[in-house]
């Protein structure tokens, strides 16, 4: 790794501390509605991030991971529903619940490889989706309010507090890019890298890949999970949508956006992404008719995403 | 139990089964010779809907619609594959999820922007209206008996088409073996461009079927790929008849769980506790065939040839 | 067991294979002692391949048994064997090509090591694994290529590190899966002495289609035709032996 000011470096950088300003920049220009929406940008950063983590480095093109958006929130909404606000039981349902379900899905499809990986990702995240439809007790299609966030049992942090809950998110977000970063360039980071290259070869010297590749599974559920976690706290709602195979779909085209096997290119392509939505679609409702065929030139001559466009690389490619 | 329900209930599943089965047909091969990721078909099973629907309405007739409405995919289908489709094929399937996932924003916005956001009702025509009498009591409505029938017969010609002719030859030796059909000096574009239009003309005959039975709406073909997606993981990438076995299979255990699952579960467990667990178990049934076929055959019921050799 | 059979290192006892129709491998028994190097030739589609895949456990046979160092690794995968000191390399360069050629040692080294869940320390920072890497990349004459990108070498020395991704495992065995493979025949003869100086320490089975460097480095020869044992023997025998003149060293240079 060089040490160079490169231009990628400096994107972070300015992104970083754009997200860290936000809460008194939005208000000193009097737009205080850009600081939910930064908030929303960062929780599907983590996103991102959990999902490059297993498919920008490990190849594992997961069609369903907003499955664990859903478990983290649900978590949330129905330990509320039921009257059950304390943090410190609903942070670890949200995140035993989305390593459970993210190693029986691991299980399943791990078994698999290519297009077969990519279908049945998708389709047991829509099981758990038409699971949150059927569930009348909790709001079916039309979902579930949340009355109370999470109560961690202290006034010095209190979610309620809309800059604690910001820079709550904030501090997430980091902590996953600092976990994910130490993770990459780990010896278990090597052997992930190692099976998106060449699976075969890696079994060849005596590395059973199947549990490498199912530890990351969980790691990244888990990680997506907290974002889910935080979704719901943040909205004070949750329903099956936040489980829809579009925000699936739109949660790869972040990564790809940004750039996969980049660190930061994930929260770059959530940055854009979600910008570009929220501009585009005030100019015009039916924006994605340019939207979807900007996304086919983005994969057909934009390889590498942003970040790989302004030259980072993680792996050398 | 009632049995007559019993029946009918089968018969809805079946009739599922069969839209389903012209989904996965046609999805089946082009992921088994092509090995491109294609979101798009849910697009379209919307297409031939609106498609087939406007011209059945322009005509005056469903059947003239139904009829127009082949040549029109066909020739949909062949433009999808060589405007966008066909610099996809040497890519990482990354890319063509990305890039498949980009066309289905676009055809469901210009479907909205076209035939407006409420979609398109079409009514069945007054011959295919009423029922028939099945025998021993059981009545079942006429046109859901025309779904089964036109489905069966699309079945045995895809069926012939595949076994019998050279064109058939060519599709299940590219459904193999890519490289040996290359070797066979077959003109390998031109082939996919050809499957390619088959498929679009079958997903597009399932989605303009249903649409007198629902109605034509954006983003209907979503639900039913990603159930055609669990069909052709049961029934083996490549693979027509996995594809009809496990449509028909996945069809029928969709519907008789969703009528009978809460009744089975009242055996074993109370009222309450059934009528809860009922539904969303039998939502989740099909997907949980899926694993366990998948736990236990990897490659599907059906793989195709050569599919099993080291990777 | 049969006499050959004993003080072997590496044995196959009748192993069957078919793919479909097409049988793969009949009654194949194979043995090989440590110390020496047994080269497995034959035409093409004599089953060669497929023979590599059943030793190193990347195809399971339909039947038959395959004993390393007297204990049965039928059944065990292919990671399991190279834990055991089994280890192989591949006809088709495998390296990992986005990785540079130290990071292509480093995996096994890592392997050989024990487990890899270890999270948190950068791997490149770490001397237990980067000492023993860049000791095997001196050893065989890679030593200054380490920072190169594996996809941007030669092809002559995209061979070396293959063989040097299996060397890194440390292991008691090694299957040679067409070394050879596309190389000149300067390079080929670099590689025939290192190969041959490999013997002192390690068993080696050697699948290979160039004849020379079979005959230059084998101790005993088995000769595949169609997916069956046709001769088993010293180079001298398999030279004479009239049944694989004809079948095959006929038809070749030899």
């Amino acid at each position: 790794m060089t040490h160079r000011l490169t231009a990628a470096g400096a994107v972070t950088a300015s992104v970083l501390v754009l997200c860290a300003a936000v809460p008194y920049l939005a208000p000193a220009l009097d737009e205080p509605f850009y600081v939910i929406v930064f908030a929303r940008i960062m929780i599907w950063a983590i996103a991102a991030v959990s999902l490059n983590l297993i498919m920008g480095y490990g190849g594992m093109i997961s069609f369903g991971h907003a499955v664990y958006l859903g478990i983290g929130g649900y978590a949330v909404a129905i330990l509320g529903f039921h009257d059950i606000t304390s943090a410190w039981v609903q942070l670890p349902v949200a995140i035993g619940l989305s390593a459970v379900v993210a190693l029986v899905f691991g299980v399943i499809c791990l078994r698999t490889r290519g297009i077969y990986f990519i279908m049945i990702t998708l389709a047991l995240a829509q099981m758990v989706y038409f699971l949150g439809v059927s569930a009348e007790r909790y709001g079916s299609d039309d979902g579930l309010n949340i009355l109370w966030r999470s109560d961690f049992g202290t006034r010095h942090f209190d979610l309620e507090d809309s800059v604690v809950m910001y820079y709550t998110i904030f501090a997430v977000l980091l902590g996953c890019l600092l976990v994910k970063w130490r993770i990459v360039f780990s010896r278990f980071g090597m052997v992930l890298r190692a099976s998106r290259s060449n699976d075969t070869r890696v079994q060849a010297v005596g590395v059973p890949t199947f549990r490498y590749r199912l530890v990351a599974f969980v790691i990244a559920g888990v990680m997506c999970g907290l974002a889910g976690f935080l979704q719901a706290n943040l909205e004070r709602f949750v329903s099956p949508d936040m489980m829809n195979w579009h925000r699936s779909g739109e949660l790869i085209l972040m990564t790809v956006l940004g750039g996969t096997s980049t660190l930061f290119g994930p929260v770059v392509g959530a940055v854009i992404f979600l910008m570009l939505s929220e501009i585009l679609s005030t100019v015009t409702i039916h924006w994605h008719l340019v939207f979807g065929p900007f996304l086919v030139l983005v994969v057909l001559f934009a390889r590498g995403g942003v970040m790989g466009l302004l030259g980072s690389r993680d792996t050398h490619d | 139990m009632d049995y007559v329900l019993l029946i009918e209930q089968l018969l809805n599943g079946f009739q599922l089964g069969i839209i389903l089965f012209l989904m996965a047909a046609g999805l089946t091969l082009v992921f088994g010779i092509m090995d491109l990721v294609n979101l798009a078909h849910g697009s379209l099973f919307m297409i031939g809907a609106f498609v087939g629907g406007t011209l059945a309405l322009a005509t005056g007739s469903f059947l003239l619609g139904a009829v127009l409405m082949v040549p029109a995919m066909f020739v949909i289908g062949i433009l999808i594959e060589t405007i966008a489709l066909r610099t996809l094929y040497r890519r990482s399937h990354l890319d063509q999820v990305l890039a498949t996932f980009g066309l289905i924003l676009f055809f469901n916005e210009a479907t909205r922007l076209i035939w407006g956001p409420e979609g398109l009702v079409i009514p069945l025509p007054d011959f295919l209206e009423g029922t028939v009498a099945l025998g021993a009591g059981i009545t079942y409505p006429l046109y859901r008996v025309v779904i089964i029938g036109i489905g069966l017969l699309v079945a045995l010609g895809l069926y012939l088409l595949v076994a019998k002719t050279r064109f058939g030859m060519l599709v299940r030796a590219g459904a193999s073996n890519r490289t040996m059909a290359g070797a066979l000096g077959v003109n390998i574009p031109v082939l996919f461009t050809l499957v390619f239009g088959i498929g679009a003309v079958l997903a597009g005959l399932a989605g303009l079927i249903i649409t007198p039975i629902t109605q034509a709406a954006i983003g209907m073909g979503e639900d039913v790929l990603i159930l055609a997606f669990v069909v052709i993981v049961i029934g083996g990438i490549g693979s027509v008849r996995g594809a009809f076995i496990a449509a028909v299979l996945t069809g029928v255990i969709d519907t008789m769980g969703r009528s009978f699952l809460d009744l089975l579960l009242l055996l074993v467990l109370p009222a309450n506790a059934a009528e809860a667990a009922g539904p969303a178990l039998s939502s989740m049934l099909i997907y949980i065939l899926m694993a366990g076929i998948l736990f236990f055959r990897p490659q599907g019921l059906f793989p195709p040839r050569g599919a099993t050799a080291v990777q | 067991m049969t006499k050959d059979a004993r003080g072997a290192d590496l044995v196959a006892q009748g192993l069957n294979k078919s793919f479909g129709g097409l049988q793969a491998a009949t009654d194949l028994s194979v043995s090989a002692r440590r110390g020496e190097i047994h080269a497995v030739i034959g035409p093409n589609g004599a089953g060669k391949t497929t023979f590599v895949h059943m030793l190193s456990g990347f195809l399971r046979p339909d039947s038959g048994k395959i004993v390393f160092q007297g204990h049965d690794v039928t059944d065990l995968s292919p990671a399991a064997r190279v834990q055991r000191g089994l280890a192989r390399s591949f006809q088709i360069t495998s390296v990992f090509r986005e990785f540079t050629v130290l990071e292509n040692v480093i995996l096994p080294v890592q392997s050989r090591l024990g487990h890899s869940f270890r999270f948190w320390r950068p791997v490149l920072s770490d001397p237990t694994v980067l000492e023993p890497a860049r000791a095997l990349l001196e050893e065989v004459g890679l030593g200054d290529r380490a920072g190169v990108v594996a996809g941007h070498l030669a092809h002559g020395e995209q061979r070396q590190l293959e063989i040097a991704i299996a060397l890194a495992t440390k292991p008691s065995f090694l299957l040679l899966d067409e070394p050879m493979a596309g190389m000149g025949p300067d390079e080929n003869r670099a590689l025939i002495d290192f190969l041959g100086a490999l013997k002192t320490d390690h068993g080696m089975l050697l699948v290979e289609h160039d004849l020379d460097a079979v005959f230059a480095l084998a101790d005993r020869i088995t000769v595949l035709v169609y997916g069956r044992v046709m001769a088993s023997g010293r180079p001298a025998e398999i030279r004479k032996d009239a049944q694989v003149r004809d079948a095959y060293l006929g038809e070749t240079q030899v």
